[in-house]
């Protein structure tokens, strides 16, 4: 892998540190007018998902991390990990739970997820931004109520579960952007 | 790339800047301080090892443009010119960002038979000027030994300090990169990193810098007795704005000194860079007593138009150039 020097960093670039791979957020140069230059970064590290800050002396080059982001198609979990296929050569990935992550609630099987692959291994998964899940348990439905506001908890498919209004039953299909966790619609079956 | 072909700057900042190169001019004119427009372009350069200038061939040989216009004020001072100021272009490389252009506009001046904290002064004063035209707004302004500020933040006498813990406080602010630093690396990193966001709002001046970072400054004792530089430097809002001296007269310490920066150039692989000879013959011959400091005039701009970036402040950043 390619090293990166101080004067190449960038936001979106991946680099190692500390054993980690990191994405650059925010990269400012800093020189004190007869002093020594140097980059204060912020990073997040890609398999915690915390963002930590560092300063670099100008000069100072990194290692770069083996990663990218790929669209793969989610297959199944067998209990101990969850499996993705790349569309294109029919490749499959095993995902960890922890790789898995907060992706794990909104997973149906053969939706398209995008899959970060650190030294070709799943390191995180990012659901599609938006999914249609079927409910399986709420309160009964009050029909004729869907002009009051008011929401009920309802489980989906998937084991998520989220507040919807007081109409929907049972057996109805929802839309959910899975970055805030919100009911977008009823979806007409 | 063809979208940048318009400036970063707007119309009405732009006649603000041009009111503000006028100003400055106006106020060296009524102090008869007299302007010289010295050379960017020329055969030597300054030595700093944190300085790179812009190295170019002219007619087959290195002509370098100039960091700063000090050496060639100092020839002039050394000529009898008296009290000088320059307000012009310098060019340092690699030097990039939100509060850099390699290219950008500096004033530059000198007062003789002065002290760098009647210089001081001065600034207040020129600064106290240009953010209260207009508007009845005061700045506040506020005067801290470097040692006593560095101290109150960290803990540590920067002028006592073992280097290892100096070391150890600098890769606790950053990163383990710095365990090896020398002290005046550690202190830049410790000052800007954890001293600089905890400075009061306004102009700060801070004064008796480091010993190791005396740069052309003489040197003193402090009140504490301790061996100090009479350097100053000046931050508006925590910005780092102008830097100031009590000039070093003594041509033979000045040597020693460029010397030194030549030893360390070497030892980080840095180019060579020859000793200014013209500026030494100068300072043989006699530089006056004076002091002088030299302000970035982007910098001040960014500051009265509220500006995040320097890009917002000149007509073509050098990502428009």
């Amino acid at each position: 892998m390619a090293s990166y020097s101080t004067n190449e960093f960038r936001s979106g670039l991946k680099l190692m540190l500390d054993g980690d791979p990191c994405s650059i957020l925010e990269n400012e140069f800093v020189k004190p007018g007869k002093g020594q230059a140097f980059s204060r970064v912020k990073l997040r590290n890609l398999k915690s998902g915390r963002v930590l800050e560092k300063t670099f002396k100008s000069g100072e080059s990194l290692e770069g991390a083996d990663v990218i982001d790929m669209d793969m198609q989610y297959l199944y979990e067998d209990g101990d990990f969850w499996y993705f296929m790349e569309p294109d050569t029919f490749e499959q990935h095993q995902a960890s739970e922890q790789a898995v992550g907060e992706a794990l609630k909104w997973l149906r099987e053969q939706d398209i997820c995008v899959v970060t692959l650190y030294n070709g291994a799943p390191l995180s998964v990012v659901p599609p931004n938006h999914v249609e899940l079927e409910i399986v348990e709420t309160d009964p439905g009050l029909r004729g109520d869907t002009a009051q506001g008011g929401s009920k908890p309802a489980k989906l498919v998937t084991g998520a579960v989220v507040k919807v209004p007081l109409f929907l039953d049972q057996g109805d299909v929802i839309k959910v952007d899975t970055r805030t966790g919100e009911y977008q619609g009823r979806v007409k079956e | 790339m063809a979208d940048h072909w318009q400036p970063g700057i707007d119309p009405s900042s732009l006649h603000y800047r041009s009111e503000l190169l006028q100003s400055l001019r106006s106020f060296f004119q009524q102090r008869q301080v007299l302007e010289v427009d010295v050379p960017v372009l020329a055969r030597s350069t300054v030595t700093d090892i944190n300085i790179e200038s812009i190295n170019n061939l002219v007619s087959g040989s290195s002509g370098y443009l100039q960091t700063s216009p000090e050496y060639f004020m100092k020839r002039l001072l050394a000529a009898g010119s008296g009290d000088i100021f320059c307000l012009g272009k310098a060019f340092r490389d690699a030097e990039s960002g939100r509060r850099h252009n390699p290219e950008f506009t500096m004033l530059e001046w000198y007062r003789c038979g002065w002290d760098e904290h009647q210089l001081m002064d001065e600034v207040a004063e020129l600064i106290g000027q240009l953010v209260s035209s207009g508007t009845d707004a005061q700045l506040a302004v506020t005067k801290l030994g470097y040692g006593e500020c560095f101290k109150s933040v960290l803990g540590v006498d920067p002028h006592s300090a073992e280097l290892a813990s100096l070391q150890q406080l600098a890769v606790n602010a950053s990163s383990d990169s710095w365990a090896q630093e020398n002290r005046a690396n550690c202190l830049d990193l410790l000052f800007s990193l954890s001293v600089e966001p905890q400075l009061p709002d306004g102009l700060v001046f801070i004064y008796d810098y480091p010993a190791c970072q005396a740069a052309l400054a003489q040197l003193h004792l402090n009140a504490q007795g301790q061996l100090v530089s009479r350097r100053f430097e000046v931050f508006f809002n925590s910005m780092e704005l102008a830097n100031g001296y009590m000039e070093l007269t003594d041509a033979v310490q000045q040597r020693q000194r460029f010397e030194k920066d030549a030893e360390q150039r070497s030892a980080h692989n840095k180019p060579a860079i020859a000793i200014d000879e013209k500026l030494m013959a100068a300072l043989d011959s006699g530089l006056p007593a004076c002091a002088g400091v030299a302000l970035g005039v982007d910098r001040l701009l960014m500051h009265l138009l509220g500006a995040d970036s320097i890009d917002q402040v000149m007509p073509f950043s050098w990502q428009r150039c």
